[in-house]
């Protein structure tokens, strides 16, 4: 008997993940490679990747569903759904009790309810500005000389961290060179930025309201300092995937296998 | 009045727009082809773009000859058909725009003289036009009288006076005090009083004497006008709907700016009997409407056909919008016996003019009544009233009703606002959770 493979590619402004899943919805392998410019180009070098990871050829693969802001440019994929509806899916797969999700991505950030199997029952998004995004965090990394992974490290500061509002990404930079000019310590800005994408993901989630359990999907997740300012302020334990990039991917590949089961 | 001005006035209206609607006719005989995803185009579409073409067209001929108003979307016009002014309709003109999308140079011009740009876009593009002549009309004339009312927003009174003070010319302000619950015997005394009072100011401008038969003649059209543009409506309760709501933003002009003249009278009627064929022989306007949607705010007049095929393509059909619905909503009350009081009652109670709940309320029953299954609620940077209290409407019908419903971020006219990828992401997601909550 043939066994059937499916794959979910998510294109998203700054990664490009793939993900490859057997019919008992076990991954057998999981790719992220930047975006870059191309992303049509960035697609097929990292499902050519994942298959390779997974010793599998393209016939093997049944079913492809594109989904993230380049989803458009796949031309392999043979169904596109947006990230909102596979970040669902994909938070439900590894945390079946999820009832509320909140992914904050490369360029966007957004609050999902979803039902007992993992379909969206309502949504909510950063509007126009990247402020409470990944990108912010990119951005401010860079001006303060940090990596990423140096942002992302709880913080025990003594007093309050530095203001920074959280509407603007640009207005927030300029603020960050005021602080440095100001000779504010680089910890108390960190938190502070931690602290503004807080707030800003902390607004969407009162509009929306929490069901079940939290999962916190995408890059940003990785960011244990945010992480735990989050649960702070939301009260409670957010689940946090083994790789919380991969989730859309991930979510995507179940909706590759879900329509190929309605469709055979 | 010159006698050169009056003639030239009347050989345009009698032969040289209609010859120049025949030549333009004549001119564009390659009609843009309609996606599969429509019904055939509506028949009456011609006529429409006649009657638009010939009012700004005629425009041009008529200073000197008449007086000329600019009024607001929810003025009482009908005390101003009375007089004989020529209405020009800023807002109309400014969605003319932004649907040919030039907002943006426009609201340029007005923000360079100053105009803050959170001031709506109707208001910048309109400063633009007076600021710089330019307009997609040709020509618009001065206006000798400004008429504006804040039942659609407290923004109309200082753009207008803007206006005045520029042109220096009078502006007349019909106040409608806000409907907190309901409308009081005090409010509408003190609207019908302000109505009543304008007729010297109105005398005086116009050099014409007011006779309360000739009022009442225009307020009786009007009345009969918008009852024929709510039976127009009515017929998109059918399944399918005859007509999808994006045709109805283009059918709104005559109601909106022409109302009370017998050229929209009689063309609405055209139209209803357009739409009730379609209905009688099951013609949609959509070839496979599966999902019925309801639009709440204004249109986004740049991106209506986008918009249209988007949803087209995914065989959903805009049945109903709580813009379009407001020049059919409040004229039941209009009585030819009680004028003043009746007018007071119409312009005062008008959706915009009106409470949240009231706004609550109205939605539910539009969205039962035409069978709708999901809402779309833009939120337009230029309309606060319109805006204010969505995420909290959207709250409560959402919970109320298990309705899925968006709020999408955009702008009437300034297509600066327009965030494209953002946007189809959110109207994607959307309708996934439709799909999903009618499947599932």
């Amino acid at each position: 008997m043939v066994e059937n493979y499916f794959a979910g590619v998510d294109v998203g402004s700054l990664s490009t993940d793939v993900c490859i899943i057997d019919p008992s919805g076990k991954v057998l392998s999981e790719v992220v490679i930047p975006t870059g410019l191309n992303g049509s180009e960035a697609a097929e070098n990292a499902f050519d990747s994942a298959l390779q990871k997974a010793a599998l050829t393209r016939d093997s693969i049944s079913a492809i569903t594109a989904t993230g802001y380049g989803r458009a440019s796949v031309a392999f994929a043979t169904g596109k759904t947006t990230e909102i509806s596979c970040h669902g899916v994909g938070a439900h797969q590894l945390f079946p009790k999820t009832g509320t999700v909140i992914d904050i991505g490369g360029q966007d950030s957004k609050v999902i309810q979803v039902d007992s199997q993992g379909r969206m029952l309502d949504f909510t998004m950063n509007d126009k500005c990247a402020a409470g995004t990944g990108r912010f965090l990119e951005v401010m990394a860079n001006r303060l000389e940090l990596d990423l992974d140096e942002l992302s490290s709880p913080l025990h500061i003594q007093g309050d961290s530095a203001p920074i509002s959280s509407t603007c990404t640009v207005f927030a930079e300029s603020e960050v060179i005021s602080l440095l000019a100001k000779h504010t310590p680089r910890e108390h800005i960190v938190h502070g930025l931690q602290r503004s994408i807080v707030n800003r993901i902390w607004g969407m989630v009162t509009s929306i309201g929490i069901e079940g359990e939290v999962t916190l999907t995408g890059g940003v997740a990785n960011n244990q300092g945010l992480v735990k300012l989050l649960e702070e302020k939301l009260g409670l334990a957010l689940n946090i995937p083994e790789n919380p990039q991969t989730v859309g991917a991930l979510g995507a590949a179940h909706l590759a296998f879900r329509s190929f089961k309605n469709s055979h | 009045m010159s006698l050169r001005a009056e003639f030239k006035y009347k050989i345009m209206k009698d032969y040289g727009a209609p010859a120049l609607m025949a030549f333009q006719d004549f001119k564009k005989r390659k009609p843009r082809p309609t996606p599969e995803a429509f019904g055939p185009p509506l028949k009456s579409n011609k006529r429409l773009k006649e009657i638009l073409t010939r009012h700004y067209l005629l425009s041009r001929y008529v200073p000197g000859v008449r007086k000329v108003a600019w009024v607001t979307s929810g003025a009482p016009v009908e005390l101003l058909r009375a007089f004989d002014f020529y209405t020009i309709y800023p807002e109309n003109h400014s969605a003319l725009v932004g649907a040919k999308k030039q907002g943006a140079d426009y609201c340029g011009i007005a923000e360079g003289s100053g105009f803050s740009q959170d001031l709506c876009s109707y208001a910048r593009i309109d400063l633009g036009h007076m600021l710089s002549g330019k307009t997609p009309a040709g020509k618009l004339p001065k206006p000798d009288l400004l008429f504006c009312s804040n039942n659609i927003c407290q923004t109309v009174l200082y753009w207008y006076k803007a206006i005045a003070h520029e042109l220096k010319i009078p502006l007349i302000h019909f106040d409608a005090p806000f409907v907190t619950t309901q409308q009081t015997e005090a409010d509408i005394n003190y609207m019908a009083q302000q109505l009543q009072d304008m007729i010297p100011i109105l005398e005086r401008v116009s050099q014409r004497v007011f006779y309360l038969d000739v009022f009442e003649g225009f307020l009786k059209r009007s009345m009969e006008t918008s009852q024929t543009w709510g039976a127009i409506l009515n017929a998109m309760k059918a399944k399918p709907a005859p007509m999808t709501i994006f045709d109805a933003f283009g059918h709104l002009a005559p109601i909106v700016s022409l109302r009370g003249l017998p050229v929209a009278q009689d063309y609405y009627h055209i139209l209803l009997e357009e739409v009730e064929s379609r209905v009688a022989q099951g013609i949609g306007a959509i070839t496979d409407e599966r999902y019925r949607l309801m639009w709440d705010n204004i249109a986004v007049w740049y991106k209506v056909r986008f918009l249209a095929t988007f949803f087209a393509e995914r065989k959903m059909n805009f049945v109903s919008a709580t813009y379009t619905n407001a020049w059919a909503e409040t004229t039941g009350h209009l009585d030819v016996k009680d004028p003043w009081t009746s007018m007071a009652k119409t312009y005062g109670q008008i959706i915009l003019n009106n409470n949240l709940k009231h706004r609550l309320d109205l939605m539910k029953g539009m969205i039962k009544t035409y069978s709708v299954d999901g809402m779309v609620m833009h939120s337009t940077r230029s309309c606060k009233p319109y805006s204010v209290g969505q995420f909290d409407l959207r709250k409560v019908i959402t919970a109320d009703l298990n309705l899925p419903a968006v709020i999408m971020e955009a702008d009437i006219a300034d297509e600066r606002v327009w965030s494209e990828q953002q946007i189809q992401t959110r109207l994607e997601a959307f309708c996934e959770t439709l799909e999903g909550s009618k499947n599932g």
